[in-house]
């Protein structure tokens, strides 16, 4: 039976991981990721998990033997963070055109300069578009929950692509609570052993990432794209089987009392849950506001996010990152593209907040939904507007 | 009759754009590339297989008498061998037409 | 829901002091959250930590701004940081010092309810070293409801293994000998 456990969400993680059973993990320590991967290192070492963990000198190394593990056929796993991520850049782009189903935690941290080790979403911000599935999770439970779903929907053969789940670097890394941890035989009957479609094997061998030609780069784009965007199938699929199994719902796009809600608030990852604390009481003074959070980053849950709108008249979107020069918070900007068609489209008010660890608090969120309401109300034309600068 | 690789829709291709037949180079007529070919004058071949080490292409085959043979079908006539004997006996000649 | 927050110096055992709590109350059936200030880690430099334990589940997960308990591990921090900031009128200050409760009163004009007890002699006794966490902890437990002291017996044991006697014989003795004054 399932057990209630005090742990840290990194520790959880890392215990995900082993119930998958993964056979290598390949990874370079970083603040706020290392707690991960050393319990990794020692799950192993204690023979607690076999797997080859594959110590690297750099990220770029790590993705790299990743790459080479996934492509030979292993469940492979590795987590970073910012300047980590950043490092395996190069590598990130070929994982999904070579459709290796890797997992991956990102530990959310912002990127320098200044040096910052705090939580904010610049990180994954930086590869939006690498064709990486990318999810979020808000507290530890949900970290260890889609750690096991992720292995599932990366090695469908529908999706073959990889995943990163991103928890706050600190926020969710760091942070002792309780976890119902999942048996080993309810992980086995959840997730089967890994299939490759295709394998390195020099018995009946392949070529892996060769040039393609301009007759066929086009083509190659085209399918990773379709493949990622079809994905939200299969996500959908094992969210609702794992419910089914272990009574815990997931979904692409989230909501919380958003019923007849006529200004909805947007947030993603483990900021939601004080969200949710401000919405419990902006409804408390008969305020009409919901919250609604994107799980899903990539593919981006667009009709989801559309079937939504209904009724809503002012968006007020979280970002936690910033496009240096660009038209909004990166997370507004997209969901203003997403909602640009639409009829009677909602008023969206962009807001950057919770910068390199800043916290955003209850009564932050509150300001912004009513600041929102105010510039809807103006039909203010704006890019952004950061929340708790010092001018 | 199978679509050349260059016809085949974004969805027809192998997994993750893949060779899964892979090629030998030994299947291309590299022969053809040539502008100058090897000839040797084996009477001052000292049979050391200097030509046969520095070969890129592999196209240099020890003979039964312990001299060398050039294998013409991939030979690209690229001249190293010619440069690099040690006794003047390989010579580069025109393809002609 | 009771917010903690843990004043200590880094490598005092601030931060294990609130694991130890969250752990045993998720033990206990309840919810909490324990984690540190974030950020590098310096021996010797004051640092906190913070605890949520409630009967709900926890959602808010920004710093602790007002605690309800603030517990002080050592007591040469007292004259360098403010521990009372944001602290509750009705919360509960649990420091370790060799003074009473009225020294501490007078000294830094302290309004709340205080507990306090001699840990460092408590665990120079029973541990052999200055290493206050586990012995405030019985302190604490005392002068707060939050969790009750046994059930900080199981996280001890396994945490500390082989030293996990010592410093339980640590956290009774503090529980023991803790003074405190309601206001």
């Amino acid at each position: 039976m399932a057990k209630r456990v005090g742990i840290e969400v990194s520790l959880a993680i890392s215990e995900a991981v082993k119930l998958a059973k993964v056979d290598a993990v390949a990874a370079y320590p970083i603040t706020p990721q290392t707690h991960i991967v050393e319990h990794l290192s020692e799950l192993v070492a204690e023979g607690e998990l076999d797997a080859a963990f594959i110590p690297v000198e750099s990220e770029h190394s790590a993705m790299s033997v990743c790459a080479g593990t996934s492509a030979a056929g292993a469940r492979t796993y590795t987590a970073t963070s910012s300047q980590g991520l950043a490092l395996m850049n190069e590598i990130l782009f070929i994982i999904p055109a070579l459709r290796l189903p890797i997992v991956m935690t990102i530990a959310n941290r912002a990127l320098s300069g200044p040096i910052s080790i705090w939580n904010d979403h610049s990180d994954i911000m930086s590869v939006r578009d690498t064709g990486w599935i990318a999810m979020f999770a808000e507290n530890g439970q949900e970290a260890f929950d889609l750690t096991l779903q992720s292995f599932k929907i990366a090695e469908d053969h529908r999706v073959l692509l990889p995943i990163s789940v991103n928890i706050d670097g600190f926020t969710l890394s760091h942070v002792i609570e309780p976890h119902e941890f999942l048996d080993q035989d309810e992980v086995d009957k959840f997730l089967p052993e890994y299939k490759p479609a295709v394998q390195l094997n020099p018995d009946d061998p392949v070529s892996m990432g060769t040039v393609g030609v301009p007759e066929i780069y086009a083509e190659a784009k085209k399918c990773q794209d379709e493949v990622l965007k079809g994905s939200i199938t299969v996500i959908k699929e094992v969210f609702a089987e794992f419910a089914e199994m272990f009574g815990r719902e997931y979904k692409v796009v989230e909501t919380y009392r958003s019923e007849g809600a006529e200004t909805l608030l947007m947030t993603m990852g483990s900021v939601s849950e004080t969200a949710m604390e401000a919405i419990d009481k902006l409804q408390e003074g008969g305020r009409k506001v919901g919250l609604i959070r994107l799980r899903l980053w990539r593919p981006f849950p667009a009709d989801e996010l559309r079937a939504e709108m209904a009724g809503v008249k002012t968006l007020a979107v979280l970002d936690r990152a910033v496009s240096f020069g660009g038209a909004g918070g990166p997370v507004a900007g997209e969901v203003r593209s997403a909602l640009y068609s639409i009829k009677d489209a909602p008023y969206v008010a962009s807001f950057i907040a919770g910068l390199g660890g800043r916290d955003i608090t209850v009564d932050d969120f509150v300001m912004m939904v009513d600041q929102a309401e105010a510039m809807a109300e103006a039909n203010e034309i704006h890019e952004y507007k950061m929340i708790g600068v010092r001018e | 009759m199978t679509k050349k690789f260059n016809e085949k829709a974004w969805h027809e291709y192998d997994l993750g754009f893949m060779v899964s037949k892979p090629g030998c180079s030994a299947e291309y007529r590299t022969g053809d590339w040539r502008s100058q070919q090897p000839q040797t004058n084996k009477d001052k071949c000292i049979k050391c297989g200097v030509c046969y080490l520095v070969c890129p292409e592999g196209a240099i085959q020890l003979a039964a008498d312990g001299t060398y043979d050039f294998d013409l079908e991939h030979c690209k006539g690229c001249g190293i061998c010619a440069t690099e004997c040690w006794t003047g006996c390989i010579s580069m000649v025109e393809e002609g037409e | 829901m009771i917010e903690v927050r843990v004043h200590g110096r880094g490598g005092q055992g601030g931060v294990t002091s609130a694991e130890m709590l969250a752990i045993a109350a998720i033990n206990e059936g309840k919810f909490a959250q324990a984690f540190p200030s974030f950020g590098p880690e310096r021996r010797g430099a004051p640092v906190v930590a913070f605890a949520r334990v409630s009967d709900k589940k926890i959602r808010n997960r920004t710093k602790v701004y007002t605690p309800d308990v603030v517990m002080v591990l050592d007591p040469s921090v007292l004259s360098i940081v403010d521990v009372t900031e944001g602290l509750k009128s009705d919360g509960m200050l649990v420091i370790n010092s060799a003074k009473s409760i009225a020294e501490l009163r007078t000294e830094f004009g302290f309004k709340t309810s205080l507990a306090r007890v001699d840990a460092t002699h408590i665990a120079l006794e029973e541990l052999g070293l200055p290493i206050t966490n586990t012995t405030m902890l019985g302190a604490a437990v005392k002068a707060a409801t939050l969790v009750p002291v046994e059930a900080l017996v199981g996280p001890l044991e396994a945490r500390f293994g082989r030293i996990a006697a010592k410093n339980i014989r640590a956290l009774r003795r503090a529980f023991a000998e803790t003074e405190i004054e309601m206001v």
